[in-house]
């Protein structure tokens, strides 16, 4: 499975992997639709944590031994041991939060207009996750590991 | 003979398949279920009965989930005794099943008190599917327009939801001063409660039911409670939700030790050889209170019954252990409340809290020696699991403490030891 690095020695924390991640999770995948239109709004999924001078963007590590998916209350997350990534299926998600209680990285978002939470899904449909793809600074990397 | 019998196959019982599996692939397995679908979320009972799920969305494993696992299921039947010097459970209709490991994830059932007027119609307990349709259909009916909840903990809190979305009048009646008393201080609870009563839930803490009276021209259907103090509310349907016991008959009458629920040790193991016992009916490990006892909550429920699972198979395993940690969504406000989060008054103990009341935010912290035993986050949780990283790990915030409840808190502002043990960091 691939895992998304970051790497805060290049991270300038400008932002944009929360913008193309928010756009690229939208029904539109336009930016400026998705930021002024879009009903729900859509979420991004990576989040870029600062405390100066220290910068960097983090998403679902989609752990091994996944706390939120031995913790879901309705089977919504689940660790699939073909691909290796965590999966949230929002159709039986009941917005109990108990993931975000048990999620280490805080990586879990609340989707509080749709009443479910929502995660870094490395961008199913594309080669690249868009994070990775439209980092200007290299600072996001994706890497293969065993699982 | 079957080499795994498990009693009970919600949560624990679940959790307890797919470890066995993982280690033993061929072993039969027997699961002995009252329930016909027993792995149905419980917690979602309230959105069945509030017309969000129906039982296809609760179902948290698919339709083959016993065929996969290569599981002889026997649904529908119920478990009436057990034997443990001939290895043997009996069915109710007399059947035995014969085990070499067996668990006992039969859960917790309804506390109900002894009160005058239980048994008219109208009065519901509120802890299984079955529960909660007779519920639902109810409140389709003519004349089901009012009713009380009697206890305001997670179960009664989520029925209130329930029934004041489906436009049922709820009066909420709680022994206790607050509401959610056992996860929440009294400020988190008035904010909790200012919002329940502004969608029209009346309230009513310091009190209880003394007696359910019939209707003036039917006494056998419920028409109105007697609280305590000797107030009289009218209503169409009475719902018990003041808490669950340990269901521990089938360990009743035999060897294996029980206090309130059933004792056992980090392997899930009970007194008896080959017996194990996990979930609600089991009395397990909290990490802060440092001893064993009843904490029924599902994400533990099925930790427990893996790590039973894992045991019964072969593969040594040791439960790391819970705590008292719920997260709560009803009535619009998220909530993440973990341990100790309303100490008695303690000079061991550290408070640090963080309010804004314009933003609805409350952040609660409660540190002994530096290290985190107690949280409520209410209003903005999405940080929340990283605390409780901190607080399950035992992390010595001494020189961070003051990051901790800002509103920008991330994991930027960790230190670099603690990031690298995150794996963040090189
Ligand atoms: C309304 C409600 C809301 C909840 N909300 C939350 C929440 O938000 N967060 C949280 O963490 N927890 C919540 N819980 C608690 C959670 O559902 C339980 O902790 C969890 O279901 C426990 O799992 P278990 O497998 O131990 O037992 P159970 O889920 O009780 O399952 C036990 C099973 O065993 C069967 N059984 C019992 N005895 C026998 C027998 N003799 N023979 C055959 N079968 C038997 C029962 O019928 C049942 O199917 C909630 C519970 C309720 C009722
Ligand atoms: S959501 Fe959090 S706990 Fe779950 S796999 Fe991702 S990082 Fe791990
Ligand atoms: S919020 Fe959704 S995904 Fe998270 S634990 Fe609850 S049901 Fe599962």
């Amino acid at each position: 499975m691939k895992r998304i690095i970051a790497k805060q020695e290049h991270c300038i924390g400008c932002g944009l992997c929360e913008v193309y991640c928010l756009t690229q999770h939208s029904k539109s995948k336009d930016i400026v639709k998705a930021y002024n239109r879009e009903k729900p709004r859509p979420i991004s999924r990576v989040r870029l944590e600062v405390s100066k001078p220290i910068s960097f963007a983090i998403q679902c590590r989609h752990c091994e031994d996944a706390p939120c998916a031995a913790a879901c209350l309705t089977g919504a997350m689940h660790k699939d041991e073909k691909t290796g990534l965590v999966t949230h299926d929002p159709e039986k998600c009941m917005g109990c939060w108990t993931c975000v209680m048990v999620c280490p990285y805080g990586a879990i978002k609340i989707d509080k207009e749709g009443h479910v939470v929502a995660k870094c899904d490395q961008c199913a449909d594309l080669d690249t996750p868009a994070c990775v793809a439209n980092c200007p600074n290299g600072a996001l990397e994706c890497v293969e590991v065993k699982h | 003979m079957p080499k795994y019998v498990i009693v009970g196959a919600c949560a624990a019982g679940i959790g307890a398949v797919e470890a066995i599996r993982e280690v033993d692939p061929a072993g039969e397995i027997v699961v002995i279920s009252e329930e016909q679908c027993s792995y149905y979320s419980r917690p979602m009972i309230s959105d069945f009965v509030s017309g969000k799920a129906d039982l296809e969305k609760m179902k948290t494993r698919d339709d083959q989930f016993w065929q996969k696992n290569a599981v002889k299921a026997l649904t529908g039947k119920k478990a009436a005794r057990l034997n443990t010097a001939e290895h043997t459970v009996v069915l109710e209709d007399g059947t035995p099943v014969s085990y070499e490991k067996l668990l006992l994830a039969t859960g917790g059932r309804p506390f109900v008190p002894k009160m005058e007027g239980q048994d008219k119609e109208g009065v519901y307990t509120f802890t299984n599917i079955a529960d909660a349709e007779r519920l639902a259909e109810k409140i389709g009916t003519e004349g089901a327009k009012s009713a009380v909840v009697i206890g305001a903990g997670l179960i009664g809190i989520s029925v209130t939801e329930a029934l004041t979305k489906r436009g049922v009048k709820v009066t909420l009646v709680e022994l206790q001063d607050k509401i959610l008393s056992l996860l929440l201080d009294p400020t988190a609870s008035e904010i909790v409660e200012a919002v329940v009563r502004k969608a029209g839930v009346n309230v009513v803490p310091g009190q209880s039911v003394q007696k359910i009276l019939g209707k003036p021209d039917n006494d056998a259907v419920v028409g109105s409670v007697v609280l305590t103090k000797g107030d009289q509310v009218p209503c169409d349907m009475v719902i018990v939700a003041i808490g669950v016991i340990p269901r521990i008959e089938l360990a009743a009458g035999t060897d294996v030790k029980t206090n309130r629920g059933i004792v056992v040790d980090n392997c899930m193991q009970t007194n008896v050889p080959d017996v194990y016992a996990s979930g609600d009916v089991a009395e397990t490990y909290d990490f802060i209170l440092n001893q064993n006892r009843s904490l029924p909550l599902w994400p533990l429920a099925v930790l427990e019954g893996k790590v039973a699972g894992y045991n019964m198979a072969g593969k040594k395993t040791d439960y790391t252990g819970g705590t008292n940690m719920s997260s709560l969504k009803y009535f619009g406000i998220p909530i993440v409340s973990i341990g100790l989060a309303n100490p008695k008054p303690d000079p061991a103990l550290e408070i640090m809290l963080s309010q804004d009341e314009e933003k609805g935010v409350y952040k609660k912290l409660v540190l002994k020696d530096n290290v985190i035993v107690g949280m409520t986050f209410l209003g903005d949780i999405e940080r929340a699991g990283i605390l409780f990283y901190l607080m399950k790990n035992k992390v010595n915030v001494k020189k961070f403490k003051d990051v901790l409840l800002k509103d920008d808190f991330g994991l930027a502002a960790l230190p670099l030891s603690v990031r690298r043990e995150m794996n963040l960091e090189k």
